[in-house]
């Protein structure tokens, strides 16, 4: 066994190269999900039904469908469409579109719990549009949903394995590829374990660390 | 896509719902049962650290990896393993993790007036369970664990990384012989989301009729 976890070491830099993809990936969906799903709890909380219907449509609609076949679809279907991609670049729209319905939907909850006279309040000042979205309605909301969105961040994580069906060569490919090529599925894969398991306790650490930062703010 | 291959996506449909199902029936005692026991032993020091170690780590590794690790490991270590049982046990030990949390926090949130209450009555521990927590426990819990089967189908198509022929598996087949792979992935992907509309569905009857029969939940 200890021979094992060896071989995984002597070649540590393939997974730490798969671990760097993942947490690249991650970062940037997460951050490109986090802006379309502002975009879309604002539709979410439109007041035109035109608006409002169809974007819940589609939330909902996403959130019922597994990952893998919206990666499926997008690394197979966009070419079709003409529009060309590198696997990786196909995994990461795919994780970003996907996670963005779940944001959307966590920021409506957020915005939603929000008290009504504070927005009241925003439009006698003279805040509209965008800018109260910006400065008004989404500093509160996020703050409010910080965890939630830690948790997002988490499955965002363990999503992305699913791209080593699509050959992205994140941490779960890496894994893969040094198990079959000598034969250490233990050790390779519980390396793997281990690594995804302190990406997401770092997220949690960082979330608990930001909401402590937060509590003087609110 | 023909008339044949809809029907292998809809055979495959069959085995995905079989599956998680198969898990979920395992899975909820077990986390029910490690849950009780992380509430009850909090200070046993070896037994509940090592269940709450379980939970962590389930709980942030991806299902691809799990069944990966179980479908391939466990034949290195002397323990034959075939695809269908493996893809089970990868289910259903992601499944109880989640359900630990679950009944963990409904244990936690219990009222503890009741508990005293029924153990000044005279009840044993244990029927005091059977008769008085978990009566409350579980209609407490509805909403969270219809959540929990919902993601461990969403979390599903891993199993076809070890060649179960689900409603994933299926698809990437049809695609394969086709060399049209966008339609059965579409077929597909509507699959998923009737199985898991239905359930959210179902959630959202059942949640209502429990208010009117036993009050607040």
């Amino acid at each position: 066994m200890t021979h094992e976890f060896a071989i995984v070491w002597a070649h540590r830099d393939r997974l730490f190269a798969g671990l760097a993809n993942t947490v690249g990936l991650v970062v940037l969906s997460s951050a490109i999900a986090l802006l379309l799903g502002a975009v879309l709890a604002s539709a979410l909380m439109s007041q035109s039904r035109a608006v409002q219907r169809p974007t819940q449509w589609l939330v909902d609609g996403m959130r019922c469908v597994p990952f893998l076949l919206l990666a499926y679809i997008v690394y197979y279907g966009l070419p079709e469409l003409g529009i060309r991609f590198d696997n990786w670049t196909a995994g990461l729209c795919a994780l970003a579109i996907y996670n963005a319905a779940y944001i959307g939907e966590i920021l409506r909850g957020g915005w939603a719990s929000l008290p009504s006279g504070y927005i009241d309040a925003a439009h006698a000042t003279g805040f509209h549009g965008a800018t109260l979205y910006r400065r008004i309605i989404l500093p509160p909301v996020i703050l409010a949903v910080g965890p939630v969105l830690g948790n997002q961040m988490i499955q965002i994580i363990k999503d992305s394995a699913f791209l080593m069906i699509i050959a992205v060569p994140e941490l779960t490919h890496a894994a893969s590829s040094i198990q079959s090529t000598y034969y250490v599925p233990f050790a390779a894969f519980i390396a793997a374990v281990a690594l995804y398991w302190a990406l997401c306790r770092v997220v949690e650490l960082s979330v608990a660390w930001l909401e402590r930062r937060a509590q003087p703010r609110r | 896509m023909t008339f044949y291959n809809l029907l292998s996506l809809l055979q495959g449909a069959a085995i995905t719902v079989a599956l998680s199902l198969i898990g979920i029936v395992i899975g909820v005692p077990l986390g029910l049962g490690l849950g009780l026991a992380l509430v009850r032993w909090a200070k046993v020091p070896v037994l509940s650290r090592a269940i709450a170690a379980y939970v962590s780590v389930l709980r942030a590794t991806p299902m691809v990896t799990l069944a990966l690790l179980i479908f391939f490991a466990l034949p290195n270590v002397g323990i034959p393993i075939d695809p269908i049982p493996a893809a089970i046990l990868t289910l259903t030990l992601n499944t109880a993790a989640f359900n630990c949390e679950i009944w963990r926090a409904a244990l936690n949130d219990f009222p503890k007036a009741q508990i005293e209450a029924a153990a000044a009555s005279g009840m044993s521990p244990s029927l005091a369970f059977r008769r008085i927590v978990f009566p409350q426990l579980w209609r407490t819990s509805l909403p969270a664990l219809v959540n929990e089967v919902t993601l461990l189908i969403k979390a599903s198509p891993a199993i076809a990384v070890l060649g179960v022929v689900d409603i994933t598996r299926a698809a990437v087949r049809i695609g394969a012989q086709t060399y049209e792979p966008v339609p059965p992935f579409l077929v597909a992907t509507v699959l998923y989301f009737i199985v898991v509309f239905v359930l959210v569905r179902i959630q959202r009857t059942i949640e209502p009729a429990l208010v009117r029969k036993y009050g607040v939940a």
